[in-house]
């Protein structure tokens, strides 16, 4: 039997990539562990071993193609006797999972509606930051999104890396520092180019030491300067989490307003795929408790690009959390103007629906878009918000949105216990009671340490079927 | 591959600076005695701390301060020596919660600081930071700091940004014995090193954190944890004022011109308890008692005073006057109204919008 070779995957969240290579002809004998051809992804490039000896008989992807889907059939190796018309072209066998979470992620899907939805107009208040620590709902910082109409394309990651460039470009006393963000261009390529540009005075790789670096770049910012600090993940920032909390966010309170910290830690959040319990937290909860922390989590690309630019901007710390999964994700709707700034503490409505609300973050955004689809087949018209910024929360945009549907999700990748759900389902009883005709439903992970096993894993994690699960059951339906 | 010149003071073996006075004069031999001008500043700027600290022992006593209070009676030489060193125009200092001598010493106002500890508007903080969480950006002091270790990270990044700026400034972070066995200062002794970090080290080892005694706590030699990581270290005697002063100068001499880190281990005892609620158990009324007699800091300095003629009278005009300080700190710090209502809502974020 001819066995087949197939399209290998670089890393868990990869999907496609290109083969730039091949080492062997057809017809060459090969030996297991020869190299027989590269591949490469946006992030990296990798040798393909055969596992099998053999005579290399067909090469079903020529060199130089592009977008080649992990587990797609590349060759055939055939075994002594067998010739290259036993080959009988297979499918690619690309498994159910990585479909599933590829269409979840075709960013395509909310493209269309993403510009329509009327945004609130937002307004000046002042004392702003006063009455939101007390609690009292006030309208949104205004901005005007749909006056950005030059867009370029990129994805989530590149959008990360321009933000930060653009900002560096602009203020000196901006840096970046972390494990492998300056020669290896950032463990998942956010600095890409950055080293080269800005010099390995700016861009600092760092031992791994998490709690002494963000101590580092804490003092450096009470001493003038405006750190960006990557952890390579938010798991790993657990380790630095005294600093961010103790050190950072507490300062300027104790210090009667003399002393603050203008620093932006940052990184990626949440579940990646099937890297288990230690590598797969959402820390939004974690963090939004604070007072004297912004959080904020983005979505698309121009979410990327604009919130990394308003958190480096921002004088205080502001905890950014990325998302693996979508750093790949491509758009064609990044705005390239410079003043693409999106104000901390507005929310954005990227489908606007009368029935039910759906209010979600980060990569849920995507799989509430999804769900928004499915339900309006079933005839539900669903309100997609992307809350962008976790704190301060734009409480008056959710509210605004229940006093329309009267219906609400809300979708998160943390737990439920003193999750952002159970926050926003506080906030509901707290000012909208009597405004709902169903009680709130929760999309959350599953209240378990996120498993290793694929059929655990995606039982785990909430999906797009169980937000619309989720409406269906407030809506009666 | 980068060589260093590390100080000859590292092959010192772990001093005892218990009981014998002798020790500490020997030290200072190799290094001009000082005149009387700058003996009566240490003197008076050590008394200011131990004056102010029995003050603010008395407050809390009264229930006019609150929470923890950690006084620094008995370490006076340390910071008054090292500050003495500083290029004050420009060096940062940070250090832990055992944190009104720092300030102090650099040259925040007394009454800001008493006001602080009672909680008052006229506090350094507005009332909002206490007695372990004060700041003056003018006088480049960044705290005042409740966690264990965490001053140390964050002095290395005051020293990041010292040398990210080229301002020639140096950091001094203060630590105690106990915090010195905290990860994150290994971590920033590894970082500070590998960077050329402007950054002086000074490990306060006053012999207990909190009620374990150095020996109870840590391997080796505190001054040579950094020799993995090629920073010079010394241990120095920090009951002699004097000799504190001379070797942070050439510590920051070395810092200064470019070489990177340095640590100094100032050997020295609190009188006082941990803080204001510590039995003190731990430690024998002798072993206290042998400190305060034979190696106190202000006593030597005052003998030394006396040795080169300066009267009685001199040293009590001195003495008057720092009580006045204080008196009028206490004072303040009882007559500053507590924060305004509207305080606990401001300061939490800095604001932008109008
Ligand atoms: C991370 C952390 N752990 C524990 C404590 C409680 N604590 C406060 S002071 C102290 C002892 C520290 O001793 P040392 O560093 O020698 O300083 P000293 O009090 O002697 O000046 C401890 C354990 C703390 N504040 N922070
Ligand atoms: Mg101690």
């Amino acid at each position: 039997m001819p066995t087949n070779i197939l399209m290998p995957a670089l890393s868990p969240t990869m999907t496609e990539g290109n083969l730039a290579k091949w080492l062997k002809a057809e017809g060459d004998a090969v030996e297991a562990g020869d190299v027989i051809a590269e591949i490469e992804t946006d992030k990296a490039t990798m040798e393909v071993e055969a596992v099998d000896e053999g005579t290399l008989g067909k090469i079903l992807i020529s060199e130089g193609t592009e977008g080649v889907k992990v587990n797609e059939v590349i060759a055939v190796l055939l075994e002594d006797g067998e010739t290259a018309n036993d080959v009988i072209p297979t499918e690619a066998a690309a498994s159910s999972a990585v479909e599933e979470s590829q269409t979840a992620k075709d960013p395509s899907t909310s493209l269309g509606v993403a510009g329509e939805a009327e945004q609130p107009a937002g307004a000046h208040v002042e004392d702003r930051d006063i009455l939101y620590h007390q609690g009292v709902i006030i309208e949104p910082p205004p901005f005007d999104e749909a006056s950005f109409t030059d867009m370029y394309e990129a994805t989530v990651r590149e959008a990360l890396r321009d933000a930060m460039a653009e900002e560096m470009r602009k203020d000196e006393r901006v840096y970046l520092m972390g494990e492998e963000v300056a020669e290896y261009q950032g463990a998942y390529k956010c600095s890409q180019g950055m080293l080269e540009e800005f010099g390995a005075e700016r861009v600092i790789d760092t031992p791994i030491t998490e709690h002494g670096f963000a101590g580092i770049a804490v003092g450096s910012a009470m001493n003038g300067l405006k750190p960006i600090v990557e952890f390579m993940t938010w798991n790993f920032g657990m380790q630095a989490i005294d600093h961010i909390i103790n050190s950072a966010a507490k300062t300027l309170y104790m210090a009667g307003g003399q002393l603050g910290c203008p620093i932006v830690f940052r990184g990626p959040n949440g579940a990646a795929s099937r890297v288990g319990a230690q590598h797969s937290q959402c820390y939004a909860s974690w963090y939004a408790h604070v007072p004297g922390l912004k959080v904020v989590s983005p979505w698309s690309a121009a979410d990327a690009k604009g919130l990394m630019k308003a958190a480096i901007r921002d004088p205080n710390p502001v905890v950014f959390l990325e998302n693996e999964m979508l750093y790949g994700e491509k758009y064609d709707n990044v705005p390239s103007s410079e003043d693409f700034v999106i104000p901390i503490g507005r929310a954005k409505i990227e489908r606007s629906g009368a029935d039910v609300t759906i209010v979600a973050f980060s990569i849920m955004v995507g799989k509430a878009l999804k769900a928004a689809e499915e339900l309006a087949e079933q005839g539900i018209d669903a309100e997609v918000i992307n809350l962008r910024t976790i704190r301060p929360l734009d409480r008056h945009t959710i509210l605004e949105s229940i006093k329309k549907t009267n219906r609400i999700v809300v979708a998160e990748e943390g737990w439920p216990f003193a999750g952002i759900g159970a926050e926003i389902a506080a906030l509901i009883g707290e000012h909208a009671f009597d405004y709902l005709d169903a009680p709130l439903a929760r999309v959350c992970s599953k209240d378990v340490p996120l498993p290793y096993a694929a059929n655990l894993e995606a039982m785990a994690l909430p999906q797009a079927e169980h937000i619309v699960e989720a409406a269906k059951k407030v809506c009666y339906k | 591959m980068r060589e260093r010149i590390v100080a000859s003071a590292k092959k010192k073996t772990s001093k005892n600076i218990k009981g014998k006075a002798a020790d500490s004069k020997s030290v200072s031999n190799s290094n001009p005695e000082p005149g009387i001008e700058v003996l009566k500043k240490y003197y008076r700027d050590m008394l200011l701390i131990r004056r102010f600290e029995e003050k603010a022992g008395q407050l809390y006593g009264m229930g006019l301060i609150g929470g923890f209070c950690h006084l620094y009676i008995g370490q006076e030489a340390v910071v008054t020596g090292i500050t003495a060193a500083q290029d004050n125009t420009k060096d940062t200092v940070v250090t832990s919660y055992r944190d009104h001598a720092h300030m102090l010493a650099c040259d925040m106002d007394p009454k800001g600081i008493m006001a602080e500890l009672t909680g008052r508007e006229g506090g350094y903080s507005r009332g909002k930071g206490g007695s372990m969480h004060m700041f003056s950006k003018e006088k480049r002091f960044f705290g005042g700091h409740g966690i264990v270790g965490a001053g140390t990270a964050i002095g290395a990044g005051l020293g990041f940004a010292h040398k990210y700026t080229k301002d020639g400034g140096v950091a001094v972070a203060y630590m105690g014995d106990g915090a010195s066995n905290q990860g994150q200062v290994a971590e920033c002794y590894n970082m500070a090193a590998l960077w050329d970090l402007p950054v002086l080290f000074v490990i306060e080892n006053n012999q207990y954190g909190m009620g374990t005694s150095v020996k109870r706590s840590s391997a080796g030699t505190l001054y040579r944890r950094g020799e993995g990581y090629g920073i010079p270290g010394e241990q120095i005697d920090g009951m002699d004022v004097f000799e504190v002063e001379v070797a942070a100068r050439q510590a920051l001499d070395y810092i200064r011109s470019g070489n990177g880190p340095y640590i100094l281990e100032v050997l020295t005892y609190r009188y006082r308890g941990h803080s204001m609620s510590d039995p003190a158990k731990y430690r024998t009324k002798e072993e206290v008692a042998s400190f305060k007699e034979e190696r106190d800091p202000i006593t030597a300095v005052k003998d030394m005073l006396q040795e080169k003629g300066v009267e009685e009278a001199a040293l009590k005009e001195i003495d008057k006057e720092i009580k006045q300080i204080v008196k009028e700190a206490a004072e303040f710090a009882q007559e500053s109204p507590e924060p305004d209502r509207k305080e606990l809502w401001t300061d939490i974020l800095v604001s932008e919008e109008a």
